[in-house]
Protein backbone atom coordinates (compact mmCIF):
# COMPACT_ATOMS: atom_id res chain seq x y z
CA UNK A 1 0.00 0.00 0.00
CA UNK A 2 1.30 3.63 -0.86
CA UNK A 3 1.81 5.91 1.74
CA UNK A 4 -0.70 8.16 2.17
CA UNK A 5 0.31 11.96 3.29
CA UNK A 6 -1.74 13.32 5.86
CA UNK A 7 -4.19 16.47 4.71
CA UNK A 8 -2.12 18.42 7.18
CA UNK A 9 0.27 16.18 8.05
CA UNK A 10 3.53 17.28 8.01
CA UNK A 11 5.84 14.04 9.35
CA UNK A 12 8.57 15.15 12.48
CA UNK A 13 11.58 13.96 12.18
CA UNK A 14 11.92 10.47 13.90
CA UNK A 15 15.34 8.32 13.82
CA UNK A 16 16.04 5.30 11.95
CA UNK A 17 17.02 3.28 14.77
CA UNK A 18 13.78 4.09 16.73
CA UNK A 19 11.66 3.22 13.73
CA UNK A 20 13.64 -0.27 13.31
CA UNK A 21 12.93 -1.29 17.17
CA UNK A 22 9.64 -0.76 16.95
CA UNK A 23 9.01 -2.64 13.34
CA UNK A 24 10.84 -5.28 14.67
CA UNK A 25 8.14 -5.31 17.83
CA UNK A 26 5.12 -5.14 15.08
CA UNK A 27 6.48 -8.29 13.59
CA UNK A 28 7.12 -10.11 17.22
CA UNK A 29 3.90 -9.10 18.17
CA UNK A 30 2.45 -9.98 14.91
CA UNK A 31 4.35 -13.49 15.22
CA UNK A 32 2.71 -14.21 18.87
CA UNK A 33 -1.10 -13.01 18.00
CA UNK A 34 -0.92 -15.65 14.64
CA UNK A 35 0.33 -18.39 17.55
CA UNK A 36 -1.71 -18.05 20.45
CA UNK A 37 -5.20 -18.11 17.66
CA UNK A 38 -3.97 -21.17 16.58
CA UNK A 39 -3.48 -22.27 20.11
CA UNK A 40 -6.56 -21.35 21.58
CA UNK A 41 -8.94 -20.56 18.46
CA UNK A 42 -9.29 -17.29 19.15
CA UNK A 43 -10.97 -15.42 16.00
CA UNK A 44 -10.72 -11.83 14.99
CA UNK A 45 -7.04 -12.52 13.64
CA UNK A 46 -7.25 -9.88 10.53
CA UNK A 47 -8.60 -7.07 12.94
CA UNK A 48 -5.81 -7.67 15.22
CA UNK A 49 -2.93 -7.74 12.86
CA UNK A 50 -4.24 -4.33 11.33
CA UNK A 51 -3.52 -2.58 14.33
CA UNK A 52 -0.77 -3.86 15.61
CA UNK A 53 1.53 -0.84 14.39
CA UNK A 54 -1.06 1.33 15.65
CA UNK A 55 -1.06 -0.55 19.29
CA UNK A 56 3.05 -0.33 18.97
CA UNK A 57 3.52 3.26 18.34
CA UNK A 58 0.81 3.96 21.31
CA UNK A 59 2.36 2.13 23.59
CA UNK A 60 6.44 2.16 22.78
CA UNK A 61 6.81 5.49 22.10
CA UNK A 62 3.84 8.12 22.33
CA UNK A 63 2.17 7.36 25.85
CA UNK A 64 3.22 8.84 28.91
CA UNK A 65 2.66 5.51 30.97
CA UNK A 66 4.75 3.57 33.79
CA UNK A 67 3.69 -0.34 33.64
CA UNK A 68 5.03 -0.11 37.33
CA UNK A 69 2.40 2.40 38.06
CA UNK A 70 -0.53 1.11 36.28
CA UNK A 71 -2.81 3.54 38.06
CA UNK A 72 -0.31 6.62 38.44
CA UNK A 73 -3.12 9.34 38.48
CA UNK A 74 -1.89 11.03 35.54
CA UNK A 75 -1.26 8.62 33.11
CA UNK A 76 -2.00 8.73 29.84
CA UNK A 77 -5.33 6.82 29.64
CA UNK A 78 -5.25 4.30 26.18
CA UNK A 79 -8.60 2.65 25.35
CA UNK A 80 -9.30 0.08 22.83
CA UNK A 81 -12.93 0.66 22.10
CA UNK A 82 -12.70 -2.10 19.00
CA UNK A 83 -12.51 -4.13 21.78
CA UNK A 84 -12.22 -7.50 19.47
CA UNK A 85 -8.24 -6.38 18.95
CA UNK A 86 -7.72 -7.65 22.69
CA UNK A 87 -5.78 -10.78 21.06
CA UNK A 88 -3.48 -7.56 19.87
CA UNK A 89 -3.21 -5.38 22.86
CA UNK A 90 -2.73 -8.37 25.69
CA UNK A 91 0.60 -9.17 24.03
CA UNK A 92 1.79 -5.83 23.47
CA UNK A 93 0.83 -4.73 27.12
CA UNK A 94 2.81 -7.84 28.40
CA UNK A 95 5.74 -6.91 26.38
CA UNK A 96 5.62 -3.59 27.79
CA UNK A 97 5.85 -5.05 30.81
CA UNK A 98 2.35 -4.43 32.51
CA UNK A 99 2.52 -8.29 33.48
CA UNK A 100 4.84 -10.98 33.04
CA UNK A 101 4.49 -12.55 29.59
CA UNK A 102 4.45 -15.76 31.07
CA UNK A 103 0.76 -14.55 32.02
CA UNK A 104 -0.17 -15.43 28.28
CA UNK A 105 0.85 -18.86 28.77
CA UNK A 106 -2.69 -19.17 30.74
CA UNK A 107 -4.31 -17.77 27.35
CA UNK A 108 -7.95 -19.25 26.88
CA UNK A 109 -7.95 -21.14 30.04
CA UNK A 110 -11.48 -21.79 32.22
CA UNK A 111 -11.46 -19.17 34.68
CA UNK A 112 -8.54 -17.15 33.20
CA UNK A 113 -8.40 -13.75 32.10
CA UNK A 114 -7.48 -13.81 28.61
CA UNK A 115 -9.64 -14.57 26.02
CA UNK A 116 -11.57 -11.84 23.45
CA UNK A 117 -11.79 -8.79 24.89
CA UNK A 118 -10.24 -6.44 26.95
CA UNK A 119 -11.87 -6.90 31.02
CA UNK A 120 -12.07 -4.42 33.40
CA UNK A 121 -9.50 -2.14 34.76
CA UNK A 122 -9.49 -4.29 38.27
CA UNK A 123 -9.13 -7.00 36.63
CA UNK A 124 -5.76 -6.58 34.08
CA UNK A 125 -3.14 -3.66 34.68
CA UNK A 126 -3.16 -1.64 31.71
CA UNK A 127 -6.54 -1.62 30.43
CA UNK A 128 -8.54 1.80 30.69
CA UNK A 129 -12.02 -0.09 29.70
CA UNK A 130 -13.52 -3.00 29.07
CA UNK A 131 -15.09 -3.26 25.77
CA UNK A 132 -16.26 -5.37 23.46
CA UNK A 133 -19.44 -3.75 22.30
CA UNK A 134 -18.58 -1.67 19.49
CA UNK A 135 -19.51 2.19 20.09
CA UNK A 136 -18.92 2.52 23.88
CA UNK A 137 -15.07 3.23 24.56
CA UNK A 138 -15.15 6.89 23.17
CA UNK A 139 -17.62 7.77 25.15
CA UNK A 140 -15.81 6.41 28.45
CA UNK A 141 -12.56 8.53 26.92
CA UNK A 142 -14.64 11.69 27.10
CA UNK A 143 -15.24 11.40 30.41
CA UNK A 144 -11.89 10.71 31.43
CA UNK A 145 -10.38 13.72 29.30
CA UNK A 146 -13.62 15.90 31.00
CA UNK A 147 -12.06 14.47 34.38
CA UNK A 148 -8.64 15.66 33.77
CA UNK A 149 -9.82 18.61 32.78
CA UNK A 150 -12.07 19.04 35.81
CA UNK A 151 -9.56 18.39 38.13
CA UNK A 152 -6.65 20.39 36.74
CA UNK A 153 -4.49 17.40 35.17
CA UNK A 154 -2.51 17.01 32.11
CA UNK A 155 -2.79 13.52 31.08
CA UNK A 156 -4.07 12.90 27.50
CA UNK A 157 -7.02 10.10 26.16
CA UNK A 158 -6.73 8.00 22.80
CA UNK A 159 -9.01 5.55 22.07
CA UNK A 160 -8.67 3.26 18.98
CA UNK A 161 -11.66 2.61 16.96
CA UNK A 162 -12.40 0.29 14.31
CA UNK A 163 -14.09 1.36 11.03
CA UNK A 164 -16.96 -0.90 11.46
CA UNK A 165 -17.26 0.48 14.76
CA UNK A 166 -18.07 4.51 13.18
CA UNK A 167 -21.54 2.42 12.19
CA UNK A 168 -22.59 3.39 15.54
CA UNK A 169 -24.43 5.95 16.33
CA UNK A 170 -22.98 6.66 19.96
CA UNK A 171 -19.78 6.86 18.31
CA UNK A 172 -21.22 10.09 16.78
CA UNK A 173 -22.89 11.25 19.58
CA UNK A 174 -19.40 11.10 21.11
CA UNK A 175 -17.64 13.21 18.17
CA UNK A 176 -20.63 16.24 18.55
CA UNK A 177 -20.22 16.41 22.44
CA UNK A 178 -16.20 16.09 22.27
CA UNK A 179 -15.85 18.93 19.57
CA UNK A 180 -18.39 21.16 21.67
CA UNK A 181 -16.00 20.57 24.93
CA UNK A 182 -13.18 21.56 22.98
CA UNK A 183 -11.31 18.43 23.95
CA UNK A 184 -7.84 18.75 22.39
CA UNK A 185 -6.33 16.40 24.70
CA UNK A 186 -8.53 13.44 23.11
CA UNK A 187 -7.94 11.53 19.93
CA UNK A 188 -9.50 8.84 18.57
CA UNK A 189 -7.09 6.79 15.81
CA UNK A 190 -9.75 4.77 12.97
CA UNK A 191 -8.24 1.06 12.22
CA UNK A 192 -9.82 1.88 8.90
CA UNK A 193 -8.99 -1.75 7.63
CA UNK A 194 -12.16 -1.55 5.36
CA UNK A 195 -13.65 -4.57 6.57
CA UNK A 196 -16.24 -4.98 8.93
CA UNK A 197 -17.50 -8.33 10.09
CA UNK A 198 -19.13 -9.52 6.86
CA UNK A 199 -18.70 -7.62 4.80
CA UNK A 200 -16.79 -4.04 3.08
CA UNK A 201 -17.34 -1.07 5.16
CA UNK A 202 -17.86 1.57 2.22
CA UNK A 203 -20.88 -0.95 1.19
CA UNK A 204 -22.30 -1.58 4.60
CA UNK A 205 -22.70 1.71 5.76
CA UNK A 206 -20.91 4.26 3.16
CA UNK A 207 -18.13 5.13 5.54
CA UNK A 208 -16.32 7.58 3.17
CA UNK A 209 -15.20 10.45 3.09
CA UNK A 210 -14.28 9.26 6.45
CA UNK A 211 -11.47 11.90 7.52
CA UNK A 212 -14.00 14.70 6.51
CA UNK A 213 -16.94 13.32 8.41
CA UNK A 214 -14.81 13.75 11.67
CA UNK A 215 -13.74 16.89 10.11
CA UNK A 216 -16.88 17.89 9.83
CA UNK A 217 -17.88 16.95 13.30
CA UNK A 218 -15.42 19.57 14.31
CA UNK A 219 -12.66 17.57 15.10
CA UNK A 220 -8.84 18.08 14.05
CA UNK A 221 -8.49 15.40 11.22
CA UNK A 222 -5.51 13.36 9.75
CA UNK A 223 -4.92 10.64 7.51
CA UNK A 224 -1.93 8.22 8.00
CA UNK A 225 -0.54 5.00 6.65
CA UNK A 226 -1.53 3.14 9.76
CA UNK A 227 1.37 0.72 8.80
CA UNK A 228 4.21 3.27 8.32
CA UNK A 229 5.76 4.09 12.10
CA UNK A 230 7.36 7.25 10.95
CA UNK A 231 3.89 8.22 9.90
CA UNK A 232 2.75 7.05 12.94
CA UNK A 233 4.98 8.43 15.92
CA UNK A 234 4.76 11.64 14.08
CA UNK A 235 0.92 12.15 14.14
CA UNK A 236 0.48 10.92 17.72
CA UNK A 237 3.16 13.45 18.92
CA UNK A 238 0.72 15.99 17.94
CA UNK A 239 -2.19 15.55 20.77
CA UNK A 240 -2.96 18.01 21.30
CA UNK A 241 -2.05 19.71 18.10
CA UNK A 242 -2.69 23.53 18.51
CA UNK A 243 -6.33 23.57 17.26
CA UNK A 244 -8.39 23.37 20.16
CA UNK A 245 -10.32 20.47 18.97
CA UNK A 246 -10.04 16.76 19.57
CA UNK A 247 -7.72 14.72 17.20
CA UNK A 248 -9.35 12.48 14.69
CA UNK A 249 -6.67 10.15 13.00
CA UNK A 250 -7.84 7.91 10.22
CA UNK A 251 -5.21 5.06 9.66
CA UNK A 252 -5.07 3.67 6.66
CA UNK A 253 -4.53 -0.17 7.49
CA UNK A 254 -4.91 -3.82 5.60
CA UNK A 255 -6.96 -6.37 7.19
CA UNK A 256 -4.45 -9.15 8.28
CA UNK A 257 -1.43 -6.78 7.21
CA UNK A 258 2.43 -8.79 7.46
CA UNK A 259 1.28 -12.00 6.51
CA UNK A 260 0.20 -12.60 2.58
CA UNK A 261 -2.52 -15.22 2.74
CA UNK A 262 -4.08 -13.15 5.45
CA UNK A 263 -3.83 -9.36 3.56
CA UNK A 264 -7.33 -8.40 2.84
CA UNK A 265 -9.08 -11.39 2.69
CA UNK A 266 -11.78 -10.74 5.51
CA UNK A 267 -12.25 -14.64 5.93
CA UNK A 268 -9.54 -14.11 8.38
CA UNK A 269 -12.06 -12.25 10.96
CA UNK A 270 -13.21 -15.72 12.02
CA UNK A 271 -10.84 -18.24 10.64
CA UNK A 272 -8.14 -19.82 13.12
CA UNK A 273 -4.93 -21.12 11.27
CA UNK A 274 -3.25 -23.83 11.24
CA UNK A 275 -0.06 -25.23 12.39
CA UNK A 276 1.41 -25.08 9.05
CA UNK A 277 0.11 -21.51 8.33
CA UNK A 278 1.55 -20.44 11.67
CA UNK A 279 4.73 -21.72 10.24
CA UNK A 280 4.51 -20.16 6.80
CA UNK A 281 3.53 -16.94 8.32
CA UNK A 282 6.52 -16.73 10.86
CA UNK A 283 8.33 -17.33 8.13
CA UNK A 284 7.16 -14.29 6.58
CA UNK A 285 7.30 -12.46 9.16
CA UNK A 286 11.04 -13.25 9.89
CA UNK A 287 10.53 -14.86 13.07
CA UNK A 288 11.96 -17.44 14.19
CA UNK A 289 9.89 -20.43 15.09
CA UNK B 1 -39.43 15.50 44.34
CA UNK B 2 -37.54 17.29 41.03
CA UNK B 3 -37.01 20.51 42.90
CA UNK B 4 -36.31 18.39 45.88
CA UNK B 5 -33.75 16.95 43.94
CA UNK B 6 -32.49 20.35 42.26
CA UNK B 7 -32.24 21.82 45.51
CA UNK B 8 -30.01 18.89 47.40
CA UNK B 9 -27.68 18.21 44.84
CA UNK B 10 -27.01 22.00 44.28
CA UNK B 11 -26.19 22.02 48.12
CA UNK B 12 -24.07 18.49 47.58
CA UNK B 13 -22.29 20.05 44.81
CA UNK B 14 -21.26 23.01 47.02
CA UNK B 15 -19.42 21.42 49.35
CA UNK B 16 -18.38 17.84 47.76
CA UNK B 17 -15.79 18.74 44.51
CA UNK B 18 -16.07 15.26 42.93
CA UNK B 19 -19.94 15.82 42.19
CA UNK B 20 -20.50 16.52 37.99
CA UNK B 21 -23.76 17.07 37.34
CA UNK B 22 -25.19 15.73 34.11
CA UNK B 23 -28.48 16.60 32.09
CA UNK B 24 -29.60 15.26 29.02
CA UNK B 25 -30.79 18.52 27.81
CA UNK B 26 -34.09 19.49 30.11
CA UNK B 27 -34.15 21.07 33.83
CA UNK B 28 -33.09 24.54 31.92
CA UNK B 29 -34.03 26.44 35.04
CA UNK B 30 -33.85 23.78 37.37
CA UNK B 31 -29.64 23.90 37.93
CA UNK B 32 -28.86 27.72 37.84
CA UNK B 33 -28.13 27.15 41.15
CA UNK B 34 -25.71 24.14 40.52
CA UNK B 35 -24.39 26.23 37.79
CA UNK B 36 -23.59 29.44 39.58
CA UNK B 37 -21.47 27.92 42.25
CA UNK B 38 -19.74 24.70 39.82
CA UNK B 39 -20.15 25.66 36.56
CA UNK B 40 -17.09 23.61 35.50
CA UNK B 41 -18.95 20.60 36.85
CA UNK B 42 -22.32 20.72 34.96
CA UNK B 43 -22.76 19.63 31.86
CA UNK B 44 -25.42 19.84 29.11
CA UNK B 45 -24.86 16.80 27.34
CA UNK B 46 -27.47 17.25 24.75
CA UNK B 47 -30.06 14.71 23.78
CA UNK B 48 -27.64 11.90 23.09
CA UNK B 49 -28.03 9.99 26.24
CA UNK B 50 -26.07 6.77 25.26
CA UNK B 51 -22.75 9.02 25.17
CA UNK B 52 -23.80 10.69 28.17
CA UNK B 53 -23.97 7.72 30.58
CA UNK B 54 -20.55 6.59 28.70
CA UNK B 55 -19.27 10.36 29.60
CA UNK B 56 -20.31 9.40 32.96
CA UNK B 57 -18.84 6.54 33.53
CA UNK B 58 -15.49 7.16 32.42
CA UNK B 59 -16.05 10.28 34.95
CA UNK B 60 -16.60 8.05 37.83
CA UNK B 61 -13.28 5.86 36.85
CA UNK B 62 -11.20 8.74 37.60
CA UNK B 63 -12.59 9.82 40.58
CA UNK B 64 -15.48 11.83 40.18
CA UNK B 65 -19.04 10.98 41.34
CA UNK B 66 -21.40 12.23 38.07
CA UNK B 67 -24.87 12.47 38.61
CA UNK B 68 -26.79 11.92 35.37
CA UNK B 69 -30.59 13.19 34.86
CA UNK B 70 -33.00 13.28 32.36
CA UNK B 71 -36.53 11.88 31.73
CA UNK B 72 -36.85 8.40 33.10
CA UNK B 73 -36.79 6.35 29.97
CA UNK B 74 -34.09 8.43 28.16
CA UNK B 75 -31.78 7.84 31.39
CA UNK B 76 -32.85 4.24 31.50
CA UNK B 77 -34.00 1.81 28.78
CA UNK B 78 -32.57 4.47 25.72
CA UNK B 79 -28.82 3.84 27.12
CA UNK B 80 -29.28 0.68 28.54
CA UNK B 81 -26.54 -1.09 26.83
CA UNK B 82 -23.87 1.91 28.62
CA UNK B 83 -25.40 1.33 31.64
CA UNK B 84 -24.59 -2.51 31.58
CA UNK B 85 -21.77 -1.98 30.03
CA UNK B 86 -19.85 1.38 30.87
CA UNK B 87 -21.65 1.44 34.22
CA UNK B 88 -22.57 -1.49 35.91
CA UNK B 89 -19.80 -4.42 34.37
CA UNK B 90 -17.27 -1.46 35.81
CA UNK B 91 -18.67 -0.83 39.12
CA UNK B 92 -18.68 2.85 38.40
CA UNK B 93 -19.83 4.54 41.11
CA UNK B 94 -22.87 6.67 38.55
CA UNK B 95 -25.85 8.16 40.00
CA UNK B 96 -28.52 7.49 37.67
CA UNK B 97 -31.70 10.34 38.24
CA UNK B 98 -34.50 9.32 36.40
CA UNK B 99 -37.45 12.24 36.55
CA UNK B 100 -40.68 11.34 35.83
CA UNK B 101 -41.80 7.95 37.49
CA UNK B 102 -44.60 5.53 36.26
CA UNK B 103 -47.50 7.46 35.10
CA UNK B 104 -45.99 11.13 36.15
CA UNK B 105 -45.87 12.27 32.73
CA UNK B 106 -49.31 10.59 31.72
CA UNK B 107 -50.63 12.74 29.51
CA UNK B 108 -46.99 12.91 27.12
CA UNK B 109 -48.16 8.90 26.39
CA UNK B 110 -46.20 6.25 26.59
CA UNK B 111 -42.98 7.51 24.98
CA UNK B 112 -42.50 9.27 28.54
CA UNK B 113 -44.34 6.39 30.35
CA UNK B 114 -41.86 4.79 32.84
CA UNK B 115 -43.63 1.36 34.18
CA UNK B 116 -40.65 -0.76 33.42
CA UNK B 117 -37.34 0.46 34.51
CA UNK B 118 -37.54 -0.73 37.81
CA UNK B 119 -37.90 -4.64 36.18
CA UNK B 120 -34.79 -3.81 33.86
CA UNK B 121 -32.53 -2.01 35.96
CA UNK B 122 -32.39 -4.11 38.80
CA UNK B 123 -31.47 -7.12 37.22
CA UNK B 124 -28.35 -5.43 36.00
CA UNK B 125 -25.34 -6.58 38.63
CA UNK B 126 -24.18 -4.49 41.23
CA UNK B 127 -27.32 -2.13 40.82
CA UNK B 128 -29.05 -0.54 43.66
CA UNK B 129 -32.68 0.89 42.85
CA UNK B 130 -33.41 3.43 44.91
CA UNK B 131 -37.45 4.71 45.20
CA UNK B 132 -37.93 7.66 47.16
CA UNK B 133 -41.70 8.24 47.83
CA UNK B 134 -41.45 12.31 48.64
CA UNK B 135 -38.95 14.77 48.89
CA UNK B 136 -37.96 13.67 52.11
CA UNK B 137 -36.84 10.30 50.94
CA UNK B 138 -35.11 11.99 48.50
CA UNK B 139 -32.93 14.01 49.80
CA UNK B 140 -31.57 10.60 52.02
CA UNK B 141 -31.38 8.83 49.41
CA UNK B 142 -29.59 11.34 47.42
CA UNK B 143 -26.94 11.65 50.33
CA UNK B 144 -26.91 7.83 50.81
CA UNK B 145 -25.75 7.22 47.06
CA UNK B 146 -23.29 9.64 46.75
CA UNK B 147 -21.81 7.67 49.74
CA UNK B 148 -22.41 4.21 48.06
CA UNK B 149 -19.17 3.37 45.93
CA UNK B 150 -21.30 2.09 43.24
CA UNK B 151 -23.79 2.29 40.93
CA UNK B 152 -27.00 3.81 42.02
CA UNK B 153 -30.77 4.13 39.89
CA UNK B 154 -33.01 6.66 41.42
CA UNK B 155 -36.14 6.84 40.38
CA UNK B 156 -38.21 10.17 40.98
CA UNK B 157 -41.56 11.81 40.61
CA UNK B 158 -41.92 15.45 39.09
CA UNK B 159 -43.42 18.02 40.66
CA UNK B 160 -45.41 18.75 43.84
CA UNK B 161 -45.91 15.15 45.22
CA UNK B 162 -47.63 15.58 49.19
CA UNK B 163 -44.08 15.17 51.86
CA UNK B 164 -44.98 12.04 53.51
CA UNK B 165 -42.31 11.97 56.35
CA UNK B 166 -42.98 14.76 58.86
CA UNK B 167 -39.94 13.91 60.45
CA UNK B 168 -37.02 12.60 59.09
CA UNK B 169 -36.93 8.86 59.37
CA UNK B 170 -33.87 6.93 59.72
CA UNK B 171 -32.49 6.29 56.28
CA UNK B 172 -29.99 3.24 54.95
CA UNK B 173 -29.97 1.79 51.67
CA UNK B 174 -31.42 -1.78 51.95
CA UNK B 175 -33.66 -0.56 54.52
CA UNK B 176 -37.20 -0.09 54.74
CA UNK B 177 -39.06 2.48 56.04
CA UNK B 178 -42.68 2.15 58.33
CA UNK B 179 -44.34 4.74 57.34
CA UNK B 180 -48.21 3.46 59.63
CA UNK B 181 -48.00 0.96 62.08
CA UNK B 182 -51.14 -1.42 62.01
CA UNK B 183 -51.83 -4.90 62.98
CA UNK B 184 -54.33 -6.62 60.62
CA UNK B 185 -53.44 -6.52 56.70
CA UNK B 186 -49.97 -5.11 55.17
CA UNK B 187 -49.20 -2.44 52.27
CA UNK B 188 -45.92 -2.78 50.80
CA UNK B 189 -44.76 0.63 48.46
CA UNK B 190 -41.97 2.06 47.14
CA UNK B 191 -41.84 5.64 45.46
CA UNK B 192 -44.48 8.08 43.88
CA UNK B 193 -47.44 6.32 44.83
CA UNK B 194 -47.05 6.10 48.38
CA UNK B 195 -50.03 9.40 48.89
CA UNK B 196 -52.53 6.74 47.22
CA UNK B 197 -51.62 3.91 49.55
CA UNK B 198 -52.03 5.79 52.74
CA UNK B 199 -55.62 6.76 51.30
CA UNK B 200 -56.37 3.47 51.01
CA UNK B 201 -55.01 2.77 54.55
CA UNK B 202 -57.20 5.21 55.58
CA UNK B 203 -60.58 3.67 54.25
CA UNK B 204 -59.03 0.50 55.75
CA UNK B 205 -58.75 1.56 58.81
CA UNK B 206 -62.50 3.16 58.50
CA UNK B 207 -63.68 -0.18 58.03
CA UNK B 208 -62.00 -0.77 61.38
CA UNK B 209 -59.06 -3.08 59.43
CA UNK B 210 -56.04 -2.20 61.12
CA UNK B 211 -53.24 -1.30 58.16
CA UNK B 212 -49.44 -1.19 58.40
CA UNK B 213 -47.82 0.85 55.31
CA UNK B 214 -44.12 -0.05 54.64
CA UNK B 215 -42.32 1.92 52.68
CA UNK B 216 -39.86 -0.04 50.49
CA UNK B 217 -37.72 3.07 48.79
CA UNK B 218 -34.74 0.37 48.14
CA UNK B 219 -35.58 -1.84 45.55
CA UNK B 220 -32.39 -3.46 45.54
CA UNK B 221 -31.30 -4.67 47.75
CA UNK B 222 -34.38 -6.08 49.18
CA UNK B 223 -34.52 -5.60 52.76
CA UNK B 224 -35.46 -9.80 53.32
CA UNK B 225 -35.55 -9.47 57.35
CA UNK B 226 -38.47 -7.30 57.21
CA UNK B 227 -40.25 -9.10 54.41
CA UNK B 228 -39.99 -11.82 56.76
CA UNK B 229 -41.22 -9.89 59.37
CA UNK B 230 -43.93 -8.61 57.28
CA UNK B 231 -45.09 -11.99 55.92
CA UNK B 232 -45.07 -13.96 58.57
CA UNK B 233 -47.40 -11.61 60.88
CA UNK B 234 -49.76 -10.51 58.01
CA UNK B 235 -52.20 -13.06 56.39
CA UNK B 236 -52.82 -10.38 53.71
CA UNK B 237 -49.80 -8.29 52.45
CA UNK B 238 -50.48 -5.92 49.12
CA UNK B 239 -47.48 -4.54 47.38
CA UNK B 240 -48.15 -1.35 45.22
CA UNK B 241 -46.06 0.69 42.60
CA UNK B 242 -46.47 2.67 39.79
CA UNK B 243 -45.04 0.51 37.50
CA UNK B 244 -45.87 -2.87 35.81
CA UNK B 245 -46.84 -5.57 37.81
CA UNK B 246 -44.06 -7.94 35.91
CA UNK B 247 -40.64 -7.83 37.80
CA UNK B 248 -40.83 -4.38 39.69
CA UNK B 249 -41.12 -4.63 43.40
CA UNK B 250 -43.82 -7.03 43.49
CA UNK B 251 -41.69 -9.27 40.99
CA UNK B 252 -38.92 -8.88 43.29
CA UNK B 253 -40.79 -10.18 46.25
CA UNK B 254 -42.25 -12.79 44.55
CA UNK B 255 -39.08 -13.93 43.68
CA UNK B 256 -38.09 -14.16 47.61
CA UNK B 257 -41.62 -15.58 48.76
CA UNK B 258 -41.07 -18.47 46.46
CA UNK B 259 -37.70 -19.18 47.26
CA UNK B 260 -38.30 -19.20 51.11
CA UNK B 261 -37.93 -22.73 52.14
CA UNK B 262 -40.92 -22.87 54.28
CA UNK B 263 -43.03 -21.08 51.58
CA UNK B 264 -46.08 -22.18 50.10
CA UNK B 265 -44.63 -21.77 46.45
CA UNK B 266 -41.99 -24.66 46.69
CA UNK B 267 -39.91 -23.63 43.78
CA UNK B 268 -36.20 -23.77 43.44
CA UNK B 269 -34.41 -21.44 41.05
CA UNK B 270 -31.42 -22.36 38.72
CA UNK B 271 -29.58 -19.77 36.82
CA UNK B 272 -27.03 -17.69 37.04
CA UNK B 273 -26.38 -15.31 39.76
CA UNK B 274 -26.59 -11.70 40.00
CA UNK B 275 -22.87 -10.93 38.68
CA UNK B 276 -20.92 -10.75 35.75
CA UNK B 277 -18.48 -13.29 35.08
CA UNK B 278 -15.08 -11.83 34.95
CA UNK B 279 -13.04 -14.92 34.87
CA UNK B 280 -13.36 -16.10 30.81
CA UNK B 281 -14.13 -19.97 29.75
CA UNK B 282 -16.26 -22.08 27.99
CA UNK B 283 -20.00 -22.33 28.22
CA UNK B 284 -19.66 -25.23 30.13
CA UNK B 285 -17.22 -23.56 32.32
CA UNK B 286 -19.81 -21.30 32.97
CA UNK B 287 -22.52 -23.21 33.47
CA UNK B 288 -20.23 -25.29 36.47
CA UNK B 289 -19.55 -21.34 37.45
CA UNK B 290 -23.36 -21.29 38.53
CA UNK B 291 -24.38 -24.91 39.17
CA UNK B 292 -26.04 -25.45 36.00
CA UNK B 293 -25.18 -28.87 35.55
CA UNK B 294 -27.37 -31.66 35.83
CA UNK B 295 -25.63 -33.27 38.79
CA UNK B 296 -26.31 -29.81 40.54
CA UNK B 297 -29.64 -29.62 39.93
CA UNK B 298 -30.61 -33.30 40.80
CA UNK B 299 -28.91 -33.27 43.44
CA UNK B 300 -30.64 -30.09 44.77
CA UNK B 301 -33.65 -31.40 43.95
CA UNK B 302 -33.24 -34.84 46.02
CA UNK B 303 -32.02 -32.91 49.01
CA UNK B 304 -35.07 -30.58 49.01
CA UNK B 305 -37.12 -34.20 48.28
CA UNK B 306 -35.60 -36.04 50.64
CA UNK B 307 -36.90 -35.57 54.19
CA UNK B 308 -34.10 -34.70 56.63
Amino acid sequence: MTAIAGRKHVPVPVRDTVVDMLDDLARNVRARIIETSHRTGTPHLGSCLSCVDILVAAYFHTLRIDPAAPRDRDRDRFILSKGHGAPALFQVLAMRGFYPEAMLEHYGEDGGIFAEHPPTPKHLPGIEAATGSLGHGLSMGIGMALSARIQGQSYRVVALLSDGENNEGSVWEAAMFAAAQRLDRLAIIVDFNRWQATGRSEEVMAINPLAKKWRAFGWSEYEVDGHDMRQLLSVLSRIPDGSGRPIAIVAHTIKGRGVSFMEDDNNWHYRIPTAAEVAAAKRELGVAS
Amino acid sequence: MRNAFADEITRLGAVDPRVVLLSGDIGNKLFDGFKAHSKERFYNCGVAEANMMGVAAGLALNGLRPVVYTITPFTTTRCLEQIRVDVCYHEAPVIIVGTGAGMSYAELGPTHHSCEDIAILRVLPGMTVLCPCDAVELRLALHAALAHDGPVYMRIGKKGEPIIHKTEPEFRIGQAITVRAGDDVCLISTGNIMPVVLAAADLLEAQGVSTRVESFTTVKPLHRERLQELFSRYRVVGVVEEHSRLGGLGGSIAEWLVSQADGPGRMISFGTDDVFMHEVGTQDYARQRFGLTAENIARTMLERWRPH
